[in-house]
């Protein structure tokens, strides 16, 4: 058997038609006019453009039909992913969807029909994952105590602010387990908004210390293990789908630039200095479509296998280097311009610098690879 | 009547069978990977009767009309041939111009007379062909064509210099493109191609010797060479476009050819298996956090290769910038084959410095043989750097 292992790679009709849609609906509600308007405001999206997404069904489009949603899988909402990393769409969905994919594959069957509806009408949620900075950490620090009082916070809770619900990571009986909080059980000064690098995305520090979870909304048992694991694959796989179509995204902006540009004379992009960086980010960009949409062949509703998991860390892997070398480059390539505000650049850039810390950078999971393909 | 999953499975196996029984026994010298490196007499007849043995068989050529050498079957069991063939790990079909690129060509378009003069002898490696289109002072300008053909009777005489003749110096035929309209407002319009002889008086090949230390090409010098009228393929002014065709199936665009293992892939598989046992600060290389990190980049940009291949398949996957996954194929495969060859050499530690004719080299030096070919493939047949330039004027639209 080759190293290369499964090389799977299929497209439905249900994504064929999903990656139009968003394609075209994530073109017209976020141009980066759109962006921009966004990136200092307390929400970080439109809420108009986020009930519209959801009358599209896609707050409910992985989720099981019997708790309200559409059936479809992760692999449903990788196009819709790619999409808004090419518009720099915010908006709570991939948290929320994780959040759904947290409960649909660790909760019972009765808890799952008492949050998963609501996950799927469109109420935002969020998964709370983050101890501290490292996502190869081996255990988990927030303790959720005999009592069922929680004792401590997370960091990098995606959508904090938004979320109505959180599915936190913990520590209870030493083992790990999941405690769902309303946001309405947080204290006041709970939430500590970071200032992220990416003005388009907002995240928190959210302080648990002292909510006391009902014994209804623990989630213990080994399932949670696994749960996990699967959680931060299809976290990897999102972000990379997004950091696919960003990446995209920068190398049009780039090539726009090089394409009007003049110096000495000369259109620049008529420069091989410029002309031959480019055609390394598409290539970049073609490879990280392609493992994006091998990892999307190969998840589905069951525990992620070995394939699986191969998969979504060579798609985190690639689709992160590419964005972090395509922002940097468009930057570099619009010369004086590309050192401005005004220039679209940089928030590919800074896009870059979020998607790649987001699930773990392609150094964790190269070498979670290393282990996995030579051992 | 259409062929069963059944028989193919048969068939399957007898090749298996057959391959088993008869790969040829380790000659004790380096064979060619590609045709392009049959640098000496051994390699010549060592690999002439590996292919007339397979074609003896009825396994070369299977989808070739009968009455022309070939076996008038449908193409899925050459196909299966094929992939048990490297599977086999067994030498190449090295008449690689005449299988691949001349032999389809005369099939798709060729007299009946040039069918049945040609076809026979290339599937059975009597007649060995190469190919006359790059000249010394334009490589990738294969418009630009300088040699000359001028009509003298029932002969054409032909004056001017190819270079990187594969086999030049062992070839009985040369596909070839010559000027033989001059000044035509289109340069492309005063081509025409000729399935020509080489053993004629004024045809003179000095091999070239290669980075490697080996001979696998030519130099060919055509001085009052006179060949046959009837060698010309088509009409007068077509060579342009017969040209354009035999790339076709020399990229694998076009199907058609007799099959056969064209090439030895090296895969990174074989590069990892080749590092089991080497030590580095006194633990196995492969323990080696750093090595790891190169060898999973590695594996990842030959699956990614193969991923491109099957996204390419896919009409939605591809709209965004169509031709991507096409026209940078080359680049992307043939300067992914460099770097892995380069890697492989510099994780050997103190071996890798042994190259071959060493009798301690890693594989008898095949790696550091390997990484210095793989440039005929990042040079040849377009630059990487011409390629990039193609890749960004043609996918991205930047301005020449």
């Amino acid at each position: 058997m080759s190293v290369v292992g499964n090389t799977a790679l299929r497209f439905s009709d249900e994504q064929a038609m999903l990656l139009d849609v968003a394609r075209a609906f994530c073109r017209d509600q976020s141009p980066v006019a759109a962006v921009r308007a966004q990136l200092e405001t307390a929400a970080g999206y439109d809420a108009g453009t986020w009930q519209e997404m959801v009358a599209l069904g896609w707050a409910g489009i992985a989720l099981p039909e019997a708790c309200g949603g559409a059936g479809l899988g992760v692999s449903s909402l990788v196009p819709v992913a790619e999409c808004m990393g090419r518009a720099l769409l915010g908006t709570p969905l991939l948290s929320s969807a994780l959040a759904g994919q947290l409960l649909a594959r660790a909760a019972s069957p009765g808890q799952a029909e008492r949050w998963l509806p609501a996950l799927a009408a469109g109420e935002p949620a969020t998964v709370a994952l983050l101890d501290d900075g490292d996502w190869g950490a081996p255990g988990l620090a927030l303790q959720l105590d005999e009592g069922g009082v929680l004792r401590g916070g997370k960091r990098f809770v995606s959508d904090a602010t938004a979320a109505q619900l959180f599915v936190v990571a913990v520590t209870h009986r030493g083992a790990p387990a999941l405690a769902v909080v309303r946001a309405a059980q947080l204290a006041a000064t709970a939430l500590r908004p970071h200032t992220l690098i990416d003005l388009t995305r907002r995240a928190a520090a959210v302080d648990f210390s002292g909510v006391q979870v009902d014994a209804a909304d623990i989630i213990a048992g080994p399932q949670v293990v696994a749960a996990l694991r699967d959680v931060r694959l299809l976290g990897a796989l999102l972000v990379a789908a997004e950091a696919a179509g960003s990446a995209a995204a920068c190398l049009d902006t780039m090539v726009d630039y090089l394409k009007t540009r003049k110096q000495f004379g000369r259109l620049i992009g008529s420069y091989q200095a410029l002309k031959h960086p480019a055609v390394d980010i598409l290539c970049g960009v073609d490879s990280a479509r392609s493992f994006v949409y091998h990892a999307a062949t190969l998840v589905g509703e069951g525990p992620l296998d070995r394939d699986a998991e191969i998969a979504c860390r060579m798609a985190k892997a690639q689709a992160c280097q590419v964005l972090s070398h395509a922002g940097d480059r468009a930057v570099q390539f619009h010369g004086g311009m590309g050192f401005t505000w005004e220039c679209d650049a940089q928030l590919y850039l800074r896009r870059a610098q979020w998607c790649q810390q987001q699930f773990g950078d392609p150094q964790h999971h190269r070498r979670r690879l290393a282990a996995l393909l030579l051992d | 009547m259409s062929t069963t999953e059944l028989e193919l499975q048969e068939f399957r196996a007898d090749v298996a069978a057959w391959l088993q029984a008869n790969k040829p026994a380790d000659p004790g010298f380096l064979l060619p990977q590609t045709f392009m490196e049959v640098g000496d007499e051994h390699q010549l007849e060592f690999l002439r009767e590996w292919q007339h043995r397979v074609w003896s068989a009825g396994y070369l050529g299977m989808a070739w009309p009968k009455q022309y050498g070939g076996g008038g079957v449908e193409p899925v069991f050459q196909a299966i041939v094929d992939q048990e063939m490297r599977r086999a790990d067994v030498p190449i079909c090295f008449n690689v111009i005449g299988l691949g690129w001349a032999g389809p060509l005369i099939n798709d378009i060729g007299t009946e007379a040039e069918k049945a003069k040609y076809l026979r002898g290339i599937l059975s490696a009597e007649d060995i062909w190469c190919q006359g289109f790059s000249e010394p002072d334009h490589g990738s300008d294969l418009g630009n064509v300088q040699t000359r053909a001028v009509r003298d009777g029932d002969e054409y005489v032909i004056n001017g210099q190819k270079i990187w003749t594969t086999m030049g110096n062992f070839a009985k035929y040369m596909i070839l493109l010559a000027r033989s309209i001059p000044d035509t407002p289109r340069k492309y319009d005063g081509l025409s191609f000729f399935l020509a002889p080489m053993q004629v008086p004024g045809v003179d090949t000095r091999p070239i010797r290669k980075l490697t230390g080996e001979y696998g090409f030519t130099e060919t010098f055509f001085t009052d060479a006179r060949i046959p009228a009837d060698c010309l393929m088509g009409e007068e002014g077509q060579g342009w476009k017969i040209a354009m065709q035999t790339l076709q199936y020399e990229r694998g665009a076009e199907a058609g050819a007799a099959g056969g293992l064209a090439m030895v892939r090296v895969t990174v598989d074989d590069m990892i298996s080749q590092l089991q046992g080497v030590m580095r600060d006194g633990e196995p290389l492969l323990a080696d956090p750093v090595v790891r990190d190169q060898l999973v980049q590695a594996i990842m940009e030959e699956k990614a290769l193969i991923l491109g291949d099957r996204r390419g398949h896919i009409g939605a996957l591809t709209s965004d910038y169509p031709g991507s996954l096409p026209l940078s194929n080359k680049l992307r495969a043939s300067e992914m084959s460099r770097r892995m060859r380069q890697l492989a050499i510099n994780l050997q530690g103190a071996e890798g410095a042994l190259y071959v004719g060493d009798a301690e080299a890693r594989q008898g030096g095949f790696w550091q043989r390997a990484y210095f070919n793989s440039f005929s493939v990042t040079i040849g047949g377009g630059t990487s750097q011409v390629q990039a330039n193609i890749v960004a004027e043609h996918v991205l639209g930047l301005p020449k």
